[in-house]
């Protein structure tokens, strides 16, 4: 029961973008279409999830004054991993020319070691925890990342370039300014409202 | 187990410890995905060929033509990088050329293409081999994403000048993404210069 609710509250309880507000620049920077934030987040979870498990072990053996660098190497060694994973098995081109799915998040694979949700994780979490809850915590935060930047994606893509999963139903450019950051505010914005109202009614029923 | 005190000591081996496997691990996974890596790349430059040039029946990959780019610093002159001339040949006679360019001023770094030239100098295709552009943004470089690329082909850069409209000249910019338009033609621009290179090299032989 409890590690359901360990899971469950990176949906809505904790949620890392809507609730906590953190990581937020990869997550305004990827979210430009549903399957980059799909990707990124997906990326994100493996790194937490692995992060997660490393750090519940080896937080007994580590110092105090040098737990965050420790921490950060761990998690460095983990983002470099899935950068050369991806790169050499996510990387072949599409049958009618897309970009791959490495070449589409570019440059933010790496940023994931300075996203602050994985070191928060790793800080409050995981070092205080042990491996099975430690584990689910990262893989519920990380889903809930994930499901948060594919709405926020969704949204955007439809809005910025009128296409659903890169499907284009109409022809024409869609409104550009939700491809470019300040849209992306926008739309986090109103989505962080609806999550608050419909979180509040769930709590309030509690 | 009681948490270790932090003294100078075992703060240290803490982290050389720490350090040491990671970098064993990192060290492994390398090894594991360097040949992958250079497969995929291989394959998505020979696709980038296919794609940009017509018919041939030799393997333009043997058949390269390398050009250093120099650039002068000062008094010295520094290679940037080197153009690669892939030659398309059906039955001994050039049918393409598909040039490896690159720029180094796009918007997040080095933007590479793949453009293919007709024998007298018409650009055939364009594709994208590598790009940091701001996704949604810069990335309208790819076809599939928007035609800004489809306005080269079939053009000659003889008459067509490969500037932006801004700069005096033919090509019309991605909206809000003029540095990574002005990336693109600087990339095609060098491109030519091979074509130009790799013609009169094979006009003397």
């Amino acid at each position: 029961m409890n590690q359901i609710k360990n899971f469950t509250k990176g949906f809505l309880k904790e949620n890392p973008i809507f609730v906590l507000v953190l990581g937020m620049c990869p997550a305004l920077g990827t979210s430009s279409s549903a399957l980059n934030g799909l990707g990124m987040g997906l990326a994100t979870t493996f790194v937490l999830v692995m992060s997660n498990i490393v750090i519940s072990i080896i937080a007994r053996w580590i110092p105090n004054k040098v737990r965050i660098p420790s921490y950060i190497v761990v998690i460095a060694t983990f983002v470099s991993i899935v950068d050369l994973l991806m790169k050499a098995y996510t990387n072949t081109p599409g049958p009618n020319g897309e970009p791959s799915l490495y070449d589409q998040l570019g440059i933010f694979i790496p940023l994931i070691v300075v996203n602050c949700i994985v070191l928060a994780r790793a800080e409050a979490f995981a070092s205080k925890n042990d491996i099975i809850s430690s584990a689910i915590d990262g893989l519920g935060i990380g889903l809930g990342f994930t499901m948060a930047l594919f709405l926020l994606g969704s949204i955007r893509e439809l809005l910025g370039n009128m296409s659903i999963l890169n499907h284009k139903f109409i022809k024409d450019d869609g409104i550009l300014l939700f491809v470019l950051a300040p849209g992306a505010f926008i739309t986090l914005g109103f989505l962080i409202a609806i999550m608050r109202k419909i979180t509040a009614k769930i709590y309030k029923n509690k | 187990m009681a948490k270790k005190e932090s003294t100078l000591n075992n703060m240290f081996f803490t982290l050389l410890i720490i350090s040491l496997i990671s970098t064993a691990l990192l060290s492994f996974v390398y090894i594991k995905t360097k040949s992958p890596i250079e497969k995929v790349t291989e394959l998505k430059k020979n696709l980038a060929i296919k794609k940009v040039i017509p018919e041939f029946n030799n393997s333009p990959i043997n058949e390269c033509i390398k050009l250093p780019i120099k650039q002068l610093k000062g008094n010295d002159s520094i290679t940037l990088d080197t153009l690669k001339i892939y030659l398309g040949k059906l039955n001994d006679s050039i049918t393409g050329y598909a040039i490896e360019t690159f720029s180094n001023e796009g918007f997040s770094g080095k933007i590479k293409l793949m453009v293919g030239f007709l024998p007298d100098g018409i650009i055939k295709t364009i594709e994208v081999i590598e790009q940091n552009e701001t996704p949604g943004l810069g990335d309208k470089i790819y076809k599939t994403k928007s035609k800004f690329s489809l306005q080269f082909e079939g053009k000659n850069p003889q008459n067509f000048k490969i500037f932006v409209k801004k700069d005096g000249g033919d090509v019309d910019a991605i909206t809000a993404a003029t540095i990574t338009s002005r990336a693109f033609c600087d990339a095609v621009r060098r491109a030519y210069d091979g074509f130009n290179y790799a013609k009169k090299l094979s006009n003397s032989n």
